[in-house]
Order: structure tokens, then sequence, then C-alpha cells
């Protein structure tokens, strides 16, 4: 089977100050692949997953060496445009962030600031994107009601309907059902697996079951600093490394 | 689109960096322009000497002492009142209890009661009310002693204008007190008091503080309250005792600037009076922002 | 023993405190009911009448007058109450007439001037400040703006009186130096760094998870303020509205020296206006205890404070309640 890349990573250090919060990172990720990044808190994985769509940026003193190339572009070049690279590539966050505005307008946000006003062509994006996040049968009476109304596992779902709006080639979902209960995460992962076909996803969690049952390749990071990466079926049964072994079968973590 | 999305931007920033200009430009021409016309005048001797000559010459000595003093005894009437009831609604008041919500929610929203109000209150309770019944015992040939405006019914009314300032700001400060200091103290055997003696006031005294000299400026600078409290137009001596009248700075802003007889000949007086004034206070706030600084500083050690 | 007279102490002093809070109320409506004149403050009266109604009647009159005005008090007081809808507003004549329709409408014409130009500048400033200004430039601009509010009310008068009032007539040509305008740009000059501060900090609290969802949508910096903090931000800065328009409303030195003090209805903006407050400032210290004239003084005062009152009441619970609701998610 050949994989198409869908990120490559190049010797990729990150400093906070002046303290190195990530070491010499190498990695290439798949086209409609689920990657996940495991490894223990502070390991430095959802460091890394704000790499790739530049939302360090945000933080003081960030300093980023190495390459992050998508679509043949280096995107921490000077010439590259952060908003049109956070298009191409969505998040999710841990903590479900409605804005506070109705389910409509969360959803026809991405594609309003887009610069699309026509009223049925928003009313058709909103409709397919909540369906495609398996959400519309539960919201579709009430569209007009706030975003906040919703259960925490709905905001979730309808956090991930916002950023399909948008249009990504690649999700990043940050520990995106760390704060849900065991239903609601059932219902993302399933999503999730959906999702799969048509973007590529990139997911930190500190839950390896959760790894194991979503993904298709899996990162281990420690100290950040990339341990093993490989099939998660592999790092599962038969990783290479001890540090791996040790973390996967719950030993340290 | 992408293009009209930055231009959208720079429109935006190009309104709302106006705004800011044009906010800090006002700010800094008023203080160029009071320093500038207002530093001619601006002698040892106009802050020693007395007005002259119908007020048109001469210096604003009186007015300083009447400032001060004024101030001087409505921080020492309104700071141990408001600083005591702050120390009430956080030691001893129940928070739940409706009479609290009400209270604090009167304290919080008498700060936006304009000061010409407090001013009526001072007339209609201090003067009229307890002035006038004072003297109705003590003297009678009905001569008017103290039911007619004097510094003491002014600073009273000032008083009242601070009470609210220094109980939001101790109250602040004593809630910032971690409560594990109370029940360490509780835990030695000290009692309520005790504890507050030792534990919650020493660590509040910057707080007391800074709301005192954040009253002050503000209170050095009030006419309104004063207007018909005590302030007087112009006084040949300074004042002795609580029922005279005194002079003030804001006060002889307001008359030279509108009342008096030749405006213009005393222009320069005008800008220099606004020019103490303004160092007045400013130094007052200035002081406030270092005490909190400090305060702050030491906290985190 | 010590304990139980500190603990005594502490709660009477607070009991005292909060009695005089409410004595605040009590007497300001008190004084606004007409009352009788009795024999102790006749003296007063007599006393202060002969130096008080200089402005408009002269001095060889002024006998007569006193006798007229006491013979008229009782019938004066059932009329003046029944005209205080009026609008004229003349509280020192043969037949006073107490209309506080200009006053009204003087309070509302000169502070809706200042809340129209200070609301876009000071909201502007605060977006400025958190779109685009650097975390350094913040830190700065922040308390330089504040600074604003340091400034005595009798100060930005003044410089409303001279600079303000020069500028405006040689700019704009009006019959009238002192005027509506004059007064609003001055009281605009105090209440920016309230609406500043209060908007600036309702949009500084927008939590920083919502900020961040909209930039990883791709949105830039400022269509993220624009779309999603400004909208999240609206009751705080309806508060901000709420607090400078109370506090413009009730002003009293800026307008009593900057505004002209004519109690008209005139809709032109370059005419002299005469305020609530500035009518209480300019006319209580000349007034006879007890008068008609007194008691409609302090009524406008009581409304004032009923107003003003009710404004911060509605910015507080406006906002705390619409912003816990917003994020709460309960609406």
């Amino acid at each position: 089977m050949i994989r198409e890349t869908v990120i490559k990573v190049e010797n990729l250090n990150l400093y906070y100050g002046k303290k190195q919060a990530l070491n010499n990172i190498s990695i290439e990720m798949y086209k409609h692949n689920v990657t996940a990044f495991i490894g223990p808190s502070g390991c430095g994985k959802s460091t890394f997953l704000r790499v790739l769509n530049r939302m360090n940026d945000l933080i003081d003193g960030v300093k980023v060496d190495g390459k992050v190339i998508i679509e043949n572009n280096d995107i921490y070049s000077p010439d590259i445009d952060v908003v049109e690279l956070r298009k191409k590539v969505g998040m999710i966050f841990q903590k479900s962030n409605p804005f506070p505005k109705s389910i409509y307008e969360n959803v026809a946000y991405g594609p309003r600031i887009m610069g699309i006003k026509d009223k049925n062509k928003l009313d058709e994006i909103v409709e397919s994107k909540l369906k495609q996040a398996a959400i519309w049968d539960e919201v579709k009476d009430d569209l007009q009601k706030s975003g906040l109304s919703l259960s925490g596992g709905q905001q979730q779902r309808l956090c991930i309907a916002r950023t399909l709006a948008t249009e990504p080639e690649v999700i990043l979902m940050d520990e995106p059902a760390s704060a849900l209960d065991p239903i609601s995460t059932a219902k993302i992962e399933e999503l999730i697996h959906e999702l799969k076909r048509e973007y590529s996803i990139i997911i930190v969690t500190h839950n390896m079951q959760q790894a194991a049952r979503v993904s298709d390749f899996t990162a281990f990071f420690y100290l950040g600093t990339l341990i093993e990466y490989d099939k998660t079926k592999k790092i599962f049964t038969n990783p290479t490394v001890k540090q791996t072994e040790d973390y996967v079968t719950g030993r340290f973590g | 689109m992408k293009q009209k999305t930055k231009w959208l931007g720079y429109l935006l920033f190009g309104v709302t960096g106006l705004c800011t200009l044009l906010i800090v430009a006002a700010l800094i021409y008023m203080l160029a322009e009071i320093t500038v016309r207002g530093g001619h005048f601006f002698t040892w001797e106009f802050l020693t000497a007395n007005p002259e000559q119908g007020m048109t010459a001469g210096g604003i000595f009186p007015a300083i002492v009447g400032t001060v003093l004024l101030v001087l005894l409505m921080s020492i009437v309104g700071v141990p009142i408001g600083t005591i009831t702050a120390i009430y609604m956080v030691e001893y008041a129940k928070n739940d209890f409706i009479f609290m919500k009400l209270v604090r929610f009167a304290v919080n929203t008498l700060a936006g009661v304009p000061s010409i109000v407090f001013g009526l209150f001072g007339l209609g309770f201090f003067i009229q009310f307890i002035g006038s019944g004072i003297d109705k015992v003590v003297s009678t040939d009905g001569h008017l002693v103290w039911g007619q405006p004097n510094i003491l019914w002014a600073s009273l009314t000032m008083a009242l204008l601070t009470v609210p300032v220094v109980i939001v700001t101790v109250e602040e400060t004593l809630r910032a007190i971690p409560n594990e200091y109370r029940a360490a103290s509780l835990a030695l055997g000290a009692t309520k008091w005790q504890t507050i003696r030792k534990i919650i006031l020493p660590n509040a005294v910057p707080g007391i503080l800074t709301g005192t000299i954040l009253a002050i400026g503000r209170g050095a600078g009030e006419v309104a309250p004063i207007l018909f409290t005590g302030v007087a137009y112009f006084l040949p001596h300074l004042p002795s005792k609580l029922s005279d009248q005194f002079m003030n700075l804001g006060y002889h802003v307001y008359i030279l600037s509108t009342q008096s007889t030749d405006v213009e000949a005393t222009k320069g007086l005008q800008y220099a009076t606004v020019l103490v004034l303004l160092m007045v206070t400013f130094s007052l706030n200035f002081i406030a922002v270092i005490v909190r600084y400090f305060m702050r500083k030491k906290a985190i050690q | 023993m010590s304990e139980y007279l500190a603990s005594i102490i502490i709660k009477s002093v607070a009991f005292v405190s909060f009695a005089v809070i409410l004595l605040i109320f009590v007497f300001v409506f008190k004084e606004a009911i007409p009352q009788s004149t009795g024999d102790g403050t006749k003296v007063a009266q007599e006393e202060l009448q002969s130096e008080s109604y200089g402005d408009d009647i002269s001095g060889a009159v002024d006998n007569t007058v006193t006798e007229v005005k006491t013979k008229h008090e009782s019938e004066e007081g059932v009329q003046s109450i029944a005209n205080l809808t009026g609008t004229e507003w003349q509280p020192v004549s043969l037949k006073p007439k107490f209309g506080l329709l200009p006053l009204f409408w003087g309070s509302f014409k000169v502070t809706l001037l200042g809340i129209l130009m200070a609301f876009p500048l000071a909201v502007g400033a605060a977006l400025y400040s958190i779109t685009f200004a650097g975390r350094g430039f913040r830190e700065i601009l922040k308390p330089v703006i504040e600074l604003l509010s340091g400034f005595p009310s009798v100060v930005i008068g003044f410089f409303a009186l001279t600079t303000v009032a020069s500028a405006v007539s040689s700019f704009f040509g009006v019959t009238y130096r002192l005027n509506a305008v004059v007064g609003g740009i001055a009281l605009a000059i105090t209440i920016v760094p309230i609406i500043f501060t209060v908007a600036e900090d309702a949009l500084q609290s927008i939590p920083k998870h919502i900020s961040e969802a909209s930039l990883a949508l791709g949105a830039t910096k400022w269509q993220t303020a624009v779309f999603v903090i400004l909208p999240a931000a609206t009751p705080g800065i309806f508060a901000a509205f709420l607090l400078g328009f109370g506090r413009a409303f009730g002003e009293t030195m800026i307008v009593l020296m900057a505004t002209g003090n004519a109690a008209t209805m005139s809709l032109n903006i370059f005419e002299p206006v005469r305020t609530l407050s500035a009518t209480i400032g300019a006319e209580m210290a000349e007034v006879v205890f007890g008068d008609t004239h007194y008691s409609v003084l302090f009524l406008i005062g009581a409304l004032l404070f009923v107003f003003t009152f009710s404004l911060n009441a509605i910015a507080e619970f406006w906002v705390r309640k619409r912003l816990l609701k917003k994020f709460q998610g309960s609406a």
C-alpha cells in the first residue's frame, strides 16, 4: 500500500525562552490516517501538536527551528500566511470552546470569515457539516439555540462541525475526549473513524486504550523527544524501544 | 477576499488607533497647557501669600490650608469608619445574609451617585438637622453657630464620599489574606480579636493606606459636595475652629474663572491654581500606585 | 473582656455606617417634601433673604419681595407642585416657575453629546488595546488613559471654559461661547477613562479558549476581535455605556462652568443649557431653608439620585447575570 505524506517534520526544536521543550523531532504523517501522540504529561505531545498549525505563535517567547512541510511548503518559512495555514489545519481543543453564539452561527463562522454571504449556501454548509459531525439529528430543531446550551459531548461535536466547515485537510485534536463521559467519548471516537475517510487526523491522548482503538499510527513522546513511531499495532504489541514498552504496559506514566 | 480582509484590517487598525491617539493627545495637551501657562505664576510666594486686591493678585495660601484641613478632617473620620466597616463585613458578618448583600450593593452603587447629592445630604442632615438641633439647645439668642455651613460639616460630607472608597479597597485586601492564616492563628488558641489585631490588620495596612491616599486624592479635587456645606469665596483669616468656613483650591478655581469681576486679569493665577491642584491630586495618586506596587512585591515574597 | 469590647465596637461602628448609608436615601427624599416654614427658620430666612436675590431683583424692591413671598408661601407651595412639568424654570421672581422639563432636557442634551463623543472613542481605543497593541504597549496605554480620571472635574471644567470654548467658537463661529457642545466635550473627557477601563476589562475577560477557537479556524486577529470577542463582551460594554452615562448625567462642576446655564428647551446644540445638577450647584447656596425653591432643589437631587443609582444597579446586574448566563450556557 502506498501512503501519501500529509505532514513532514524535519529536525524540529522548540524553546520556551531558554528552555528546550522539543528535541530534534522528525516524523512523517500520512493522508487519511489517524496518527496518535501518546506519552506522559509534560512530554511535549500537545506542544508538538500546536507546532503543526502554529498556535504556539500566540505564546510569548516561543522559538522554533527545523522544518514542517505541508503540501511542499515549510509552514515556518517567513512568506507563509498563518491564517491560510490554520484554515487548512484545523484544531479541536481539550476543552470544548463553542462561541457564545447560536449553533448555526458557530458553524457558519468559518465560511463567513472566508467571505461566503449567500444564505442558502450557508444553510447548506451548516447542515452538511453538522451531519458529518454526527450531531445534526440532535440539534436540527434548535439551530438558533446558544452553542453553550448543549451538553459537553455535543459541544465538542459542534466544535468539530465548526472546524469541518472551513474545509481543512488536517484536523488536530488535543485530547478531545478527556473531559467527556464514556458514552460521549465513544461517540467522538466513532466520529473520528468516520472522518478519517476525508481528512487526515492527528490526535493527542493520554488514554492508551483510546490511541489503540482509533489510530493507525502512534508516536510515543518522552521528555520532549520522539522515542518511537510506528503502526499502532506494532507499538502496542511489539515495541522496539524499552521505554515505549514500559509506558504502554503501564509500568510508568 | 483575502485582499479585502487585509484592507478591512488596516482600516480597523487606523480607526481604533486614531481613537487611542486622540485620547492620549487630549491628555497630553491638557497637561502641557496647564503646566506651561501655570508654570509662569508658580512661585514660592504664590504658594505662601494671601490673595490680594480682590483676589486679582497675591497667592493662594488660605486655599491650600483649607484644602489640607478639609482632607485631613475627612480622613480622620472616614478612614477608621470605612476600615472598621470593612473588617466587620469580612470578619464578622455572615455573607449569605440578605441584609449584607443589600449593604454591599448599596456601597458599590453609592460610588456612582453624583457628589452633588452628597452635598445635598450634608446640607439636609448635618446642617439643617444636626446643626440646627444643636443650636436650638445651645444658643438661646437664636444666633446660628452650627446650623450653617462650616469646615466640620464639609469634612463630614466629604467623609461620606470617602467611606465607600475605603470600604471597597480594604475589603479587597482583607479578602486577599489567605484563610490559612486565620485558621492557623485560631488553632493556636488566639481569639477572634487577637487574630484580627495580630494577623489581619498588619496584613491589611497597605490596603488601608492605598484606600486612604486614593480617597484623599479624590477628595482634594472635589468641589460639588462642599459648595453649600462650608466653603467660602474669600476669607481674610485662616479657619481656627470647627465652626469656621474655609477656602479651597478647587472652589478657588471655579470662582476665579466664572464669578470674578475680571476673569481675564486673573488668567495666570487661575492656571497656577489649577497646576497646584493637579500636582496635589496626581502626586497622591502616584503615591497610591507606589504603595500598591510595593505591597504586591511584598505579597509575592 | 477586650474581645467582647472589640466586637461591640466593630459592630456598632459598622452599623452606624450602614445607618448613615441608609440615611442618605432618607434625607435627600425627606427634604424634597415641601414643608411649612416654622418659627425657628423664619429668622434664618430673613437673614439670608437680604443677600440672596441680588441677581434678578434690584435691592430696592427686596423688602417688598420678602413680604409678598411670605404671604404667598402657602398658595405657592401648591401651585408650584402643579407646574413641575412646566417648560419654564424661573425660581426667583414674583411668580416663581418651577418647570423641570428644561432642566431634564438640558441634562439629557449635554449628556448625550458627551456620550456620543466618548463612547466610540473609548470603545475604539479599548478595541485597539486588545487587538493591535503589543503587551508592553498595552501595559503603558491603560494607566495613561486612566490618568485622565485623576483630573478633578473642576480642572476639566476650567479647561473647557478656557481652551475648548475658544476652540469651538473659532471653529464653528457660534453665538454663545459657552454651550452644550463645549459641555459635551468636557464631559466626554471625564467619562472616556471610565468607559475605556470597563470596556477593556470586558474585552479582556473573554476566555482565551474562545479566541483560540476562532484563530484556529483561520480567522485573523481583527476578525476574532470584531466577530467573536466584541459580541461576547457586549454586556460589559453596555455596562460601560451606562456607567459613563450616569457619571456624565450627575456631573456638576463641569456643566456648571462650561455650558452657559440657560434653562432653554432649544434643539440647537450650540446653545447654552442648564442641567439638573448645575441648577442645584448654582442655586442651593442662595435659597431659603424650607422654601418651595429649597424643596424643589432637593427633589431634583432625589431624582438625580434615583436615576444614577438605578443606572448603576442595572449596570451591575446586567453584567453579572448576562455574562454568567452567556458563559455557563443556560441561554
